[in-house]
């Protein structure tokens, strides 16, 4: 096992622990707004270690940016999906003088 | 090597079998949506992590593909939830203006 692999190992490992954190999170957060956290931010720092670490595998530079950008598209998703989410779920706001 | 990444992929696997459980209990439409999401980065995850213990490099293509569909599948799922502007502080502070205006005198 050569040291690329190594580091291929442990930073799906990595990776991977992240997912778990986030899955906990998700299950476990006492309301939406804190489990948006843990879906938005664990996640996707997961999938970057996911990615990081099979880049070197792919045998190519081409195939490792393909990667990057997965993961790039992945990131402005999470980003654009967590305040869409976030803003749907505010209580809305009733205009003054009606009740 | 490969297997290794294969064990990792399973225990991804059952990770987002996790997110399932969120989708089942909800409560609300968002989490259930969030659920959703989640499967959308571990699929995505999952097949970055079998293209590398395969070495098929048109799997890293399935994941660009999968996360741009659970991006289009989360804005849909907004936009069908709220009216337009709903949060929005500057919208919901015109609507509420144009409202008192046609009720004035």
């Amino acid at each position: 096992m050569s040291a690329l692999d190594l580091f291929s190992v442990v930073a799906v490992t990595i990776g991977v622990g992240f997912f778990v954190a986030g899955t906990v999170g998700l299950l476990r957060f006492p309301d939406l707004h804190t489990r948006l956290h843990a879906l938005t931010k664990a996640d996707n720092l997961g999938l970057g270690f996911v990615a990081l670490g099979v880049m070197p595998q792919l045998g190519g530079v081409l195939p490792a940016l393909k990667v990057l950008a997965v993961w790039a598209l992945a990131l402005l998703a999470a980003g654009t999906a967590a305040q869409l989410v976030a803003r749907a779920a505010l209580p809305r706001r009733r205009p003054r003088g009606e009740r | 090597m490969s297997a290794a990444f294969l064990a990792l992929a399973a225990i991804l696997l059952l990770t987002v079998a996790g997110a399932f459980v969120r989708v089942l209990r909800g409560p609300s439409p968002a989490d259930r949506m969030m659920g959703a999401q989640l499967v959308g980065t571990g699929g995505v995850a999952v097949t970055l992590l079998l293209a590398a213990a395969t070495g098929e490099t048109a799997a890293v293509d399935v994941a660009l593909v999968l996360a741009l569909l659970a991006a289009f599948a989360t804005v849909a799922f907004v936009k069908s939830a709220s009216m337009d502007g709903l949060g929005d502080p500057e919208e919901e502070e015109a609507e509420i203006g144009e409202r008192s205006e046609a009720a004035g005198p």
